[in-house]
């Protein structure tokens, strides 16, 4: 329901959005208690503590800069989500699972590469390979390339032997068959890799870029390759014919159908495009953290989930602000809450985006 | 708004006033009043996407007006929520007939009737209560028989709804909002694709019910249908009403001939 | 004509038979199982204790959730925290203030009293959410009660609640250590055989070689669950069999003719939700607080969607089709694999006598694999029986995929199973 209010004073809008400003001053309250925590000040109000206290510049900057770390490469995961969301209209709840067989893939094939003993061990990242940028470029890069490719395999098989069959089921039927595939597909790996959390990195060498920021190699390669992903992504939706056909698909299907848009083409590239970036988001994501588990990607899904409903289910550029949003209120969290508390904090904001405004920010611009 | 001469000068059931309706840019219905007068047949019609039924769903709460009012049996319903006004005693129909469709025939029928005892979570499951509420279920079990037996459905009263040919789901629909007993139903384009044979009992039995105090508002496309039953007759154009009038009056009328043959002024 | 005369002979026949009929057949497969393993007596009465308890437990929560997604077409993936909020609840009403060392305590209140709180809490919990939620689109729902069973659950792990002390009292949820529930709906039923008039029953079961004290208390706790499962399906049946019931449906097929039709959906969906959810957390209660213990792992969305399979395996809609599902899952998805991987030992030493090969089970899928090369079926078993757990989601996965695909309506969820007080026949005419 995209209304069009044009000649709206702010007294009407209040009126009629009463919900938008209780964020908007919650958010203002949260960010005031923020500036006077970095002066140190402490407002008191019948000797309760009612805002302010202390933090340290250096300590936030800190929080900043892990929540856009995390923020990249959850947006970059969303991508994924929300175009087979908008495009083949349905949540599909099997998408953490295209992020940790990416990732196992990529690892797998990086852990080989990068040589030494014990192939079989290698494979199934029995022993740490201690892979890092600057020690086994090589294989890293080859693992990327693998990540993307396993994964696009993947889901144009799932999507033959899945979703093909259902194409005329209702959304909701496609999301309990997906849920199907994520067992299916989680499980499998535990499998193949057992269920044990495996080192893959050794420690990454440390970069300083213009004396203020220090980040290890592979958060440099995350920022990196996530934000170019994002404008290659940006670019295909806006400049190619492929672009503007999942737009055109994403905003009515019947009518893509009707116009002559090769629909069953269109899903099939939506697939690759997907799960090619998604495949390359779970990889970067256990580049960053070091580790890797069979259910990565499903405990991260609804984190995932958050980032574009925020940003606004279909819209790409959506699914890339939510996912810096959601990064940072995952750190920042911990400046009033437990840090053991901060995912709540972030399922507390999906909820509140979902009812106060579930087109999300960019919600009504379809996939571009 | 009445137009008619020797319009009654009873209490009409239904008054709409300056009704206007947007939908971002597009104005789908503007300035549409009207009274209706109880126990008639009102006809409205108008060409395709003349806001008819836009005009049906601002009335009973499916859409909120963007202005205007409405008052039913005086009673302001303006931006009530459906099943209030229901519970004043105006239903509707669908122009798309709406089944439930994994729900038998009759159990279509029987959701309809209002104040059901048995809708109280707590009469359901209560043992004493519940033979009160199995009493008013026979009760209304007897008058749902009755009118799937008028409408020639009784033989898919155990059929799911979704099983129903297009016209038997139009006569479904209508069987369902007759189910309530209400004062008033808005009827839209319900005859579509129904059979002549049973589109004219259809019509019988809403001059009967009609005389029995039910008050319809009746859009259709099949002129006969609307010169021939309704009086008196709406015509909508673009989104405000162009006439109101007698069978005959409308039939003369230059600007609803025009409305209807193209032109787009 | 002869398969709508099949169907209809078959929905003649009392639900309660269907039921009957599925727990004797996995009575007689577990009992074969078990003799087959050389169990004792005791153990094999224990094997149908586990499967009639699990079978009992899932069917509550599934019964639950039917009224969910089955009646009222409101896709709630909130189970786990819903039975949390249940159990959790309960066991800080009802635990001892005054607890052993290093232990939690609670509020020192009756069990019942407990019992009734936890239902309670999570009815209002489950209503407190449905007053946004509820406007939300069916997958919007599922994700914002995903979203809610987490929160739920990451508070109870937080460090923040473990232990708090408010207006002199001083209880909490353990946090990730979890609570200690020693006051628990088992512990009236092991009194009853222990020192209460059962206790005659005890040793009658000791006399017939039921030597463990344990597993006549298991038993009788069991039949504690069927009899509730058995009064709760006659309370869902009556909300089905309702008016109010056929609201709900209504409400499920299109919401808007609903409310054309004068009802007040916001409210039918309201009560129901809270409803449901109130009794997934008796669910919780008498599943996870007769464990004596609880913690935050065990409320992981997983179940949810455990619970969520064995309702489309039943049929969603079909109130008899949820306890069959709850018991097909709980008993040959959930417990068998269980079953087996406990008994893995002599299960492949029998193996291996028919198969030859070696039980040493390798180390990696690749060892196993090659096994599998070198025809050696009974190490590559040992390999599956090994991660016996993935296996079993992968099936679930597999029979998820192919009920979506195929069988949409589950074993029962085809049948008309109508939503009024009374039959529906002419009064006239006698059918
Ligand atoms: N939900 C909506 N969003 C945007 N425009 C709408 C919506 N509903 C109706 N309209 C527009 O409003 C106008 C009036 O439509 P309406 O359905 O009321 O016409 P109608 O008189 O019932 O036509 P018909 O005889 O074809 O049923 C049309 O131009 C239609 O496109
Ligand atoms: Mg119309």
């Amino acid at each position: 329901m995209g209304m069009n209010i044009t000649h709206d004073t702010i007294a009407v809008r209040v009126r009629e959005r009463p919900t938008e400003l209780i964020v908007g001053l919650i958010t203002t309250l949260f960010l005031a208690d923020l500036l006077l925590k970095l002066q140190g000040t402490t407002v008191l109000l019948f000797d309760t503590h009612i805002l302010g206290g202390s933090i340290g510049l250096s300590e936030l900057f800190t929080y900043v800069l892990d929540g856009l770390i995390v923020g990249i490469a959850v947006g970059l995961a969303g991508i994924g989500l929300s175009m087979t969301y908008s495009i083949l209209n349905f949540a599909n709840f099997a998408h953490g699972e295209y992020l940790t067989s990416g990732a196992f893939v990529g690892f797998s094939t990086a852990a080989v590469i990068a040589g030494g003993s014990g192939i079989v061990d290698r494979m199934l990242l029995q022993s740490n390979p201690g892979l890092e940028l600057l020690s086994t470029p090589i294989a890293l890069t080859a693992g990327l390339i693998m990540a993307a490719i396993s994964t696009i395999g993947l889901a144009l098989l799932l999507d033959r032997l899945v979703y093909k069959p259902m194409r005329d089921a209702e959304g909701i039927s496609l999301l309990i068959a997906s849920i199907g595939v994520a067992l299916l597909v989680r499980y499998s790996i535990a499998f193949i890799w057992q269920t044990g959390r495996y080192g893959v990195t050794g420690s990454a060498t440390k970069v300083t870029i213009l004396n203020l920021v220090t980040l290890t190699t592979h958060e440099l390669t995350l920022l990196v390759l996530g934000v170019m992903s994002m404008i290659g992504v940006a670019i295909m939706l806006e400049f190619t014919k492929l672009g503007t056909a999942m737009r055109a698909m994403a905003d009515n299907e019947s009518l893509a159908r009707v116009s002559g848009i090769p629909v069953e083409q269109v899903t099939r590239l939506t697939w690759i495009v997907g799960g090619g970036l998604t495949g390359i988001a779970g990889y970067l994501f256990v580049l960053e953290s070091g580790t890797i588990a069979f259910n990565f990607g499903w405990i991260n899904l609804l984190l995932i989930f958050s980032a574009v409903i925020l940003g606004g289910i279909g819209s790409v550029y959506g699914a890339m602000v939510g996912g810096v949003l959601i990064g940072l209120v995952d750190k920042l969290a911990q400046v009033w809450i437990p840090s053991d508390l901060t995912r709540a904090a972030v399922f507390v904001v999906l909820i509140a985006v979902l009812i106060v405004r579930p087109t999300g920010l960019f919600g009504g611009v379809k996939t571009a | 708004m009445s137009e008619a001469p020797d319009a009654p000068a009873t209490e009409p059931v239904l008054a709409v006033d300056s009704l206007k309706k947007q939908f971002g840019g597009i104005t789908a219905v503007e300035d549409v009043s009207f009274d209706i007068q109880p126990g008639s047949l009102t006809g409205l019609i108008g060409p395709n996407g003349a806001g008819k039924s836009t005009t049906f769903n601002c009335i009973s709460g499916t859409l909120a007006p963007t202005s205007g009012s409405v008052h039913f049996q005086g009673a302001e319903i303006t931006d009530a929520p459906p099943h209030v006004v229901a519970e004043h005693g105006l239903f509707r129909t669908f122009q798309i007939a709406r089944e439930l469709e994994e729900m038998t025939v009759l159990e279509n029928l029987l959701l309809a009737p209002p104040d059901q005892r048995g809708e109280s979570l707590v009469h359901a499951v209560t043992p004493g209560l519940r033979q009160r509420v199995k009493e008013q279920e026979r009760e209304l079990l007897e008058r749902a028989w009755e009118l799937l037996e008028r409408f020639e459905l009784d033989h898919l009263a155990r059929e799911y709804a979704g099983s129903l040919s297009g016209g038997q789901r139009k006569l479904l629909e209508l069987a369902r909002a007759l189910m309530a007993e209400p004062s008033m139903v808005l009827l839209d384009e319900p005859l579509a694709g129904v059979n002549p044979t049973l589109e004219t009992q259809l019509l019988e039995a809403l001059h009967e019910l009609r005389e029995e105090g039910y008050t319809f508002l009746l859009v259709e496309h099949d002129m006969n249908v609307i010169m021939n039953h309704c009086d008196p007759i709406i015509v909508m154009h673009q989104g405000s009403i162009l006439t109101v009038g007698t069978a005959d009056d409308i039939r003369s009328n230059e600007r609803v001939i025009e409305a209807y043959l193209g032109g787009d002024q | 004509m002869s398969t709508s005369d099949f169907r209809s002979r078959l929905t003649g026949l009392p639900d309660a038979l269907y039921v009957f009929g599925l727990m004797a057949g996995l009575y007689a497969v577990f009992t074969g199982l078990t003799v087959l393993l050389n169990f004792e007596l005791s153990g094999i009465v224990n094997t149908l204790r586990a499967i009639t308890y699990f079978s009992a437990v899932y069917a509550m929560v599934v019964l639950a959730l039917n009224l969910h997604w089955g009646y009222t077409g409101l896709f709630n993936l909130g189970v786990a925290g819903f039975m949390a909020v249940g159990v959790y609840t309960m066991a800080i009403v009802s635990g001892p203030t005054n607890p052993g060392p290093a232990e939690i305590p609670g509020l020192g209140m009756n069990l019942w009293v407990g019992v009734v709180a936890g239902v309670v809490m999570a009815a209002l919990v489950g209503v407190l959410a449905s007053l946004p939620a509820l406007r939300l689109e069916a997958d919007y729902l599922a994700i914002v009660t995903l979203a809610l069973s987490e929160i739920i659950r990451l508070v109870l792990n937080s460090t923040l609640l473990q232990e708090v002390t408010v207006g002199g009292a001083t209880f909490g949820t353990g946090g990730a250590t979890g609570l200690t529930v020693q006051n628990n709906p088992q512990t009236p039923v092991t009194a009853f055989f222990q020192s209460g008039p059962g206790s005659a029953l005890t040793d009658v079961a000791m006399g017939i070689g039921i030597d463990r004290p344990t597993v006549v208390e298991g038993i009788g706790y069991a039949i504690v669950l069927v009899v509730i499962v058995g009064l709760l399906f006659v309370f869902i049946r009556r909300i089905a069999t309702s008016p109010f019931g056929r609201v709900l449906k209504a409400i499920r097929e299109d919401q808007v003719v609903a409310s054309a039709l004068g009802k007040d959906t916001r409210q039918f969906k309201i009560i129901i939700f809270g409803v449901g959810c109130g009794l997934m957390g008796l669910a919780g209660i008498l599943w996870y607080g007769s464990d004596g213990y609880i913690n935050p792992l065990s409320f992981r969305p997983n179940i949810t969607f455990y619970v969520f399979v064995a309702l489309i395996i039943g049929g969603a809609g079909s109130n008899t089709g949820s306890i069959i599902g709850g018991s097909i899952f709980a008993s040959v998805l959930f417990y068998l694999p269980q079953f087996l991987e406990q008994n893995s030992t002599p299960v492949l030493d029998g193996i291996q006598s028919v198969l030859g090969g070696s039980t040493a089970t390798p180390q990696t899928i690749i060892d196993a694999g090659g096994a599998l090369a070198g025809l050696d079926l009974t190490a590559f078993l040992a390999y599956c029986f090994a991660n016996i757990s993935s296996l079993r989601f992968i099936g679930v996965g597999l029979i998820l995929i192919y009920l979506m695909q195929r069988r949409p309506d589950g074993l029962f969820g085809h049948r008309i199973e109508t939503a009024a007080s009374i039959p529906l026949t002419r009064g006239d005419t006698n059918e």
